[in-house]
């Protein structure tokens, strides 16, 4: 898993590659919440586009960021989903809690 | 129901196993010649069974999974996931869609929903103290032979 952050205080976009499980979330998370907590923004993006497979791990993953952001009053939208990774969403109801496109 | 085919896989719960079981897994049923979506809700599916063992199953400790994948007839594919660890308590409440015993590490409570979702059938036995054992199986759609 590679990680790609671009930080400013309005916005955090986050752009994954690769596998998220549960081997990998823990370092993605930790990186996410580091940017998250000293950019505190209005809005966290992520980016799937390169992300090639992911379980229920990840929906921890981003229903955790969404409680974060919401801490922080912010919101969390997804950006470029593969439409695998959309089903496994969809079935959490992921798309409840945050724009996914 | 008759065996086709058969293989087993044996390996430590150590979570740099994950992906390796679901992409072998995988690779053994490609034999099956199925769509890549069946392919990747097979894959999702092996993910979440072998996740619970090292998450759940093995909480403070390292032991082993094993898992048999079967080709039955009618192009079935049959999936054992095995631990040896703690067992669960209450199956059914387990099942429910977003139960979880540890919220704390940021657990959806998902896992059994998607494997439910994702294949034809699941069936858990379990024994507390003893271990857990999850049984899927999927009918992947028959494309044309070749040859
Ligand atoms: N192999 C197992 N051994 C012992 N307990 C298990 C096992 N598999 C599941 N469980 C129990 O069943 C509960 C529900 O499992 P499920 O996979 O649905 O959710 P989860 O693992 O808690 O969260 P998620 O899969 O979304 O990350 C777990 O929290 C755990 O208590
Ligand atoms: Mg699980």
């Amino acid at each position: 898993m590679n990680i790609q952050i671009n930080a400013s205080d309005e916005l955090v976009t986050v752009y994954l590659t690769g596998e998220i499980d549960h081997h990998s979330a823990g370092e993605i998370r930790e990186e996410i919440d580091r940017s998250l907590e000293s950019n505190r923004p209005k809005q966290l993006v992520m980016d799937f586009k390169n992300v090639g497979f992911m379980d229920s791990s990840g929906i921890g993953l981003v229903m955790g960021r969404y409680k974060l952001m919401q801490t922080m009053n912010g919101d969390v939208k997804i950006i470029n989903t593969p439409n695998h990774i959309k089903k496994v969403m969809k079935l959490a109801g992921l798309d409840k809690l945050a724009a996914i496109e | 129901m008759n065996v086709q085919n058969e293989m087993k896989l044996s390996f430590l719960s150590n979570s740099v196993n994950e992906a390796f079981a679901r992409t072998a897994v995988t690779s053994f049923f490609t034999q099956l010649d199925p769509t890549l979506d069946e392919l990747t809700d097979i894959k999702t599916a092996v993910s979440e069974a072998v996740t619970n063992c090292i998450v759940h199953a093995y909480r403070d400790t390292i032991g082993p999974i094993q898992i048999v994948a079967r080709v039955l007839e009618n192009n079935t594919a049959y999936i054992k996931v095995k631990d040896r660890g703690c067992g669960i308590e209450d199956v059914k409440k387990a099942m429910e869609p977003l139960f979880t015993t540890a919220p704390e590490e940021e657990r959806a409570g998902l896992g059994f929903a998607v494997m439910e979702s994702f294949m034809d059938t699941l069936r858990v036995f379990s024994t507390p103290g003893k271990g857990t054992s999850v049984v899927m199986k999927k009918k992947l759609t028959s494309r044309v032979r070749h040859g």
